[in-house]
């Protein structure tokens, strides 16, 4: 080790409690900047992630809605969807059915369902027991359908994979009675991405459920996503337009430019991030400039005397220069793990609030974000020590020993 | 007196030093010339304020004249820029403090490295020849010791070894005595003896007879100016 980190080091233990607490209230600036940076970054990721996380870049909804905004339902599915699907840029199409079945004799009275074709939903991952059957699998009828719910729906309704429950559609509360009712087993359990968690849902192949809510929805829809084969923005917004232009009755919107609707409804939390993150960014300069300034004022006589024995004013810059560095260093290190800390912690808290979907995530570790960031806090901590730095380097030798002599 | 300008360690010519304090013009320096031949020891003394320790400044290169000419071990320092000074200070004057001024979260053994390090001498080197140094100040088995681990008198002679570090062509020590008890004091005049002996010039401020008399020259200085300057055995 050289000897000018030796000696900065040495001058940083010299008050250790002074030491420490600095250290402390940077690594709090240091956690806030990165809370700040990974939040101002994380929903918009994690909303992005979220859209992508099965590669269908395009939603196609009912004309003027967002997907799953109101109850609207597109008419003449069949036919948009063999449509896009004879379109050789799109490489895949989900579509989907949204709606909410009782559950007579249950400990819940609905659930929302989805009526999804199991080879290329999107809406779910498979985490335990079976799948949905494929679309083209021949119907039997008497047998249990298939379906896969969530974890919610397990636990609230006290089924386990295997159980075997009624779902029912046209319900007529004075009577009683339910139009159309189908025995389902519980085949699978996923992981519903677009669902909030706290809400129990259960999936069934697309056409059970249209039969189930009976003629009317016979070729309905509520949403379909598209997959763009080539997957390039261009691409996709080359499909997007093209949607648009041969698919009068419906919206097509690809996930980039609901990113930035999203981006606009989130502003103000950006804002609120900026700000906080240039308050945590000036208290870490803050405490830095302070304590070096502190630690060169009592060492004015040492550092004249530095200077007497033939240390340049170059040296005595670069030595608290280096003190102000490694104290940044210090506090950003121990930032980075109370700042992830207190991220995962937050985030657990807010993704409890009703009505998010289970995988977003308001914090997310983006290492380039976080390591910018972090960055120009050392860079700022540094930059804190200069003033001082400068002034015990431009100390006049026989002032400082006599003022140190006289204090 | 020093025969030749090359003979002479430090050669002072017409040096006045003048500064403000407050709203008072200090003259601390009046007219003062002086030569140090290579291997004296010598003691500049008088009462308070009479402008001692401005001449060892003056001396060691941390403070300029206002007028006069200061040249050590051959060059002139009042022709040096502030970095050619430092580095003048560096391999040329080793300095001792009344108030030692040793960095006290280092060891006696960094102490001593500091002015090596600066010097860019290696570290095993430096290690090597700043134990050489504690061993010659009597502290060879103190060198991991912090500071405030050592007496007053270890302490300033680990500010002797620092300032031996370089191996310098003239030793300046202010005071050097003044913050060590009397026997203490004396043990550390005998190693400027001895260090006199071995041939490093020597010149220290001192407000105490006693101690000015154990130097083997005594420039007396009042008011700023040269009072008297004896050597022993001459009257």
């Amino acid at each position: 080790m050289s000897m000018r980190i030796t000696l900065a080091f040495a001058t940083l233990r010299r008050h250790p409690a002074r030491t420490v607490l600095a250290v402390l209230g940077i690594a709090v600036a240091a956690a806030l900047l990165l809370d700040m940076v990974m939040l101002a970054t994380g929903m918009r990721e994690s909303f992005r992630s979220l859209l992508l996380t099965r590669g269908y870049q395009l939603r196609v909804s009912p004309k003027g809605t967002l997907p799953f905004d109101s109850e609207a339902t597109i008419d003449g599915a069949t036919a948009i969807v063999t449509a896009l699907r004879a379109n050789p840029d799109i490489k895949a199409v989900s579509p989907s059915l949204g709606t909410t079945l009782a559950l007579p004799g249950q400990a819940f009275p609905s659930v929302f369902t989805l009526g999804l074709e199991a080879d290329v939903q999107g809406d779910y991952v498979l985490e335990a027991g079976r799948d949905m059957p494929h679309p083209a699998a021949p119907v039997v009828t008497g047998v249990p359908l298939p379906a896969v719910v969530n974890r919610t729906f397990l636990v609230r309704s006290g089924k386990r994979l295997g159980d075997t429950l009624t779902v029912a559609a046209g319900v007529d509360a004075q009577l009683r009675t339910t139009a159309r009712s189908r025995v389902i087993t519980l085949a699978g359990e996923g992981r519903f991405f677009y669902v909030p968690a706290e809400t129990p849902v259960v999936a069934l192949p697309l056409g059970a459920v249209r039969t189930l809510l009976g003629p009317e929805y016979r070729d309905r829809m509520s949403l379909a996503m598209a997959e763009s084969r080539r997957g390039d923005s261009a691409s996709v917004e080359a499909v997007r337009q093209w949607i648009a232009r041969t698919q009068p009755r419906v919206t097509a919107i690809s996930t980039e430019t609901a990113i930035r609707q999203v981006e606009e409804r989130l502003s103000y939390f950006r804002q609120l991030a900026f700000v906080l993150g240039a308050i945590s960014l000036g208290i870490g300069f803050l405490l830095v400039a302070t304590l070096v300034t502190l630690s060169v004022n009592e060492r004015r006589g040492e550092i004249a005397v530095l200077r007497a024995i033939g240390t340049q004013k170059s040296g005595v810059l670069r030595q608290v220069f280096l003190e102000g560095f490694l104290l940044s260093a210090a506090g950003i290190a121990g930032g980075l793990v109370l700042g992830l800390v207190t991220a995962r912690w937050l985030n657990g808290i807010l993704r409890d609030f009703p009505g998010l979907p289970a995988a977003f995530d308001f914090f997310l570790w983006s290492p380039e974000a976080a390591w910018k960031s972090l960055a120009l806090l050392l860079v700022s901590g540094t930059v804190a020590g200069l003033l001082p730095a400068w002034r015990a380097a431009s100390l006049l030798i026989i002032r400082s020993l006599r003022e140190d002599a006289v204090g | 007196m020093a025969d030749t300008l090359e003979q002479a360690v430090i050669h002072c010519e017409g040096v006045h030093r003048r500064y403000r304090m407050g709203d008072a013009d200090v003259h601390a320096v009046r007219g003062i010339d002086l030569q140090i031949a290579r291997g004296e020891f010598a003691a500049i003394t008088g009462p308070s304020g009479c402008g001692k320790s401005t001449l060892l400044h003056l001396l060691g290169a941390i403070d300029a004249p206002s007028s006069g000419r200061v040249l050590v071990n051959g060059r002139d320092t009042t022709l040096l820029g502030d970095a050619e000074a430092t580095a003048f200070r560096l391999r040329h004057i080793g300095f001792v403090f009344q108030r030692f001024y040793l960095m006290p979260t280092l060891s006696a053994q960094e102490n001593v490295e500091l002015p090596l390090a600066e010097a860019g001498m290696g570290r095993s080197a430096r290690r090597a020849r700043a134990a050489d140094l504690l061993g010659y100040v009597g502290l060879g088995d103190r060198r991991g010791h912090r500071p405030t681990q050592l007496s007053g008198g270890e302490q300033q002679r680990v500010a002797i070894a620092r300032a031996l570090a370089n191996d310098p062509a003239l030793l300046l020590a202010d005071e050097p005595t003044g913050e060590l008890d009397a026997a203490t004091g004396e043990r550390l005049l005998d190693l400027f003896s001895q260090l006199n002996r071995d041939g490093t010039t020597l010149v220290f401020v001192t407000h105490d007879q006693v101690v000015a008399n154990t130097a083997r020259r005594v420039i007396r200085l009042l008011d700023g100016r040269v009072a008297s300057d004896t050597r022993r055995g001459e009257t």
